[in-house]
């Protein structure tokens, strides 16, 4: 029998169909079918400048938007070898570890209530909203921030802001128990998750995977270890991995994740406060990046480069690269090829949920159907990403 | 540790003499690349994967390009990851307009499947080999490569009552207020 999940089945996260081919309760055959968020960015981004594309990747992973960013402006950056000052990095750093923790949220609330556990749900989506709010404080929108820019951030970060994320960062440990006990010991979660979608490591290497899921099948690569970006280097941090790499392994590295991100965030917190919590935002390099908004109504020259960059975008030279960064979800990287005009000629997305996704019909066959929900919601996926 | 670029090609010059490879130059390359002839791929590949030294064990990403009016117009791009050293190292093969035919790598590294359906999808490249060249993100009845430069950015029309043939407003009252018909234009 062939059977139909989705494209509008609660537990796929969005819309995506797979068609499961059974054998009584056992999955033959599992094909996933994808593309009906498909928006062609890819296309679109080859219309705007590089400016104009970041509100795009916002759109992608829309659970995630500023890892998102930061992989966007990272390429470009790359692209142009301009490097911005070691207080944008910390800040950088900052958000994206909160979003982090924010996207692990949403993660452990909605698998929880795909597997039955509804109550995680509102617990988890609590600490969410408040970084939804430390996003909204930052860059005025509570979820497509668009706030990094190539060379630094959109404007400096508000005064109040690292005490607020200090207090948050305080309390989230405390949380994240709150949590793990209504989930880690809990015998129905085990019995969901415990040797389910099991990935092998030597599978999740050929496939391609990456994230929690590949460090889940025991894997230790994360990228802010071993290739790494933004000064993670200089950060002190663990790689948690899993063993089995089942739907529980990968819910256990994320929790860890969770906490790891704490830890960053804090040190990130303290290297913010060291370099000032106002100071400069951005390279000081007029041909690519917009001048200071302050140093714009007082010098000539900064007015002309603002005029400049905002009529005709800016003009990396003509060349190509690829740089990515350890998203919630997985390695996150943008490819650019640039035709040294202000537009991309091409712009590609490795978008770590497609790739996994990929990986589903390895997870469920041979498997039960109740555990594709399982499968697919310890993948983690956002269609808005898959597709694109 | 990571392999030097230059390490990677000689070991790939030394196992594959006859192989004319080319190193891509470029004002901005900010990744070491290779450009390696289409039927040479999967042997390349394959020992890329195995070699005890190399190992490029991951594929992270592939995809297309075209670089219309270049000649040959297309490229295919191939990121490879070692684990071990933290390595990376880019692929290229050029592909001529006519003929936009390469061999699939699926078979070296699994993950290729989906992203040779979605270079197929965008751009028409052929992987020959592939177990099921389908389109991936677009609708199977598309028609054309969206991707490539000389399909052009524009949209349909949303179908309305106001602006589909044969659908006529409800109330003869209603009409004056139906909206003028507005054209689009493609970007």
């Amino acid at each position: 029998m062939t059977l139909n999940m989705g494209p509008q089945h609660p537990s796929t996260h969005g819309v995506l169909r797979v068609a499961l081919e059974l054998d009584g309760e056992t999955i033959v055959r599992a094909k996933p079918l994808i593309g009906y968020l498909h928006t062609g960015m890819e296309k679109q981004a080859e219309y705007k400048t590089y400016t104009q594309s970041i509100p795009q990747t916002d759109r992608m992973d829309y659970i995630s938007p500023l890892s998102n960013n930061l992989a966007f402006c990272l390429a470009v950056e790359k692209l142009l070898g301009i490097e911005p000052p070691a207080r944008v990095q910390a800040i950088r750093v900052l958000l994206t570890e909160l979003t982090r923790i924010s996207s692990h949220a949403v993660w452990m609330g909605t698998h929880a209530i795909d597997l039955g556990a509804l109550t995680v749900f509102w617990y988890t989506f609590r600490e969410r909203e408040k970084i939804l709010s430390i996003y909204e404080q930052v860059s005025g929108a509570r979820m497509t921030a668009s706030y990094f820019r190539v060379g630094g951030l959109a404007m400096d970060i508000p005064g109040g802001l690292l005490d607020r994320c200090e207090k948050f960062v305080d309390e989230m440990p405390a949380h994240i128990d709150e949590y793990e006990s209504l989930l880690t010991k809990n015998p129905i979660w085990l019995a969901r998750t415990r040797g389910v979608a099991i990935v092998s490591a030597k599978d999740a290497i050929a496939w391609g995977l990456s994230g929690p899921i590949l460090r889940g099948s025991g894997v230790s690569w994360d990228m802010r270890k071993n290739e790494p970006y933004s000064g993670y280097e200089t950060y002190d941090f663990d790689v948690p991995v899993g063993k089995v790499g089942d739907a529980f392994d990968r819910y256990q590295v994320r929790v860890a994740e969770m906490r790891e991100s704490t830890k960053i965030a804090k040190q990130a917190i303290a290297r913010i406060r060291e370099l000032g919590e106002s100071g400069p935002y951005r390279v000081r390099d007029f041909k690519y990046v917009l001048p200071h908004k302050e140093e714009v109504k007082t010098s000539m020259e900064a007015l002309i480069h603002h005029f400049k960059i905002v009529a005709h975008g800016f003009f990396p030279p003509a060349g190509e690269a690829y740089a990515a960064v350890e998203a919630p979800k997985g390695e996150l990287g943008f490819y650019f090829v640039s035709d040294g005009s202000a537009r991309p000629w091409r712009m590609k997305v490795r978008s770590p949920s497609f790739i996994n996704l990929q990986a589903l019909p390895l997870m469920v066959e041979g498997g039960l159907i109740a555990d594709v929900i399982a499968a697919i919601g310890s993948i983690d996926i956002v269609l808005g990403e898959v597709d694109r | 540790m990571a392999i030097t670029p230059e390490r990677i090609e000689e070991r790939l010059r030394e196992r594959f003499p006859q192989v004319a490879f080319e190193r891509e130059h470029g004002e901005a390359l900010r990744d070491a690349t290779l450009v390696v002839p289409a039927d040479a791929l999967v042997d390349v590949c394959t020992f890329l994967r195995d070699d005890p030294e190399l190992r490029f064990a991951m594929l992270p990403w592939m995809g297309g390009v075209d670089y219309m009016p270049r000649v040959p117009r297309f490229e295919t791009i191939y990121n490879l990851l070692s684990l071990e050293t933290a390595t990376r190292f880019t692929l290229k093969v050029r592909l001529p307009e006519e003929q936009p035919v390469v061999p699939t790598v699926s078979g070296v590294w699994p993950t290729a499947g989906w992203h040779e359906r979605e270079t197929y999808d965008f751009y028409g490249i052929v992987f020959s080999g592939h177990a099921d060249l389908t389109r991936i993100l677009l609708p199977e009845d598309w028609l054309g490569w969206p991707l490539r430069k000389d399909s052009p950015l524009g949209y349909e029309e949303v179908a309305f009552t106001h602006n589909t043939p044969g659908r006529t407003v409800p109330d003869p009252a209603l009409k004056k207020l139906a909206p003028k018909k507005v054209k689009y234009r493609a970007q």
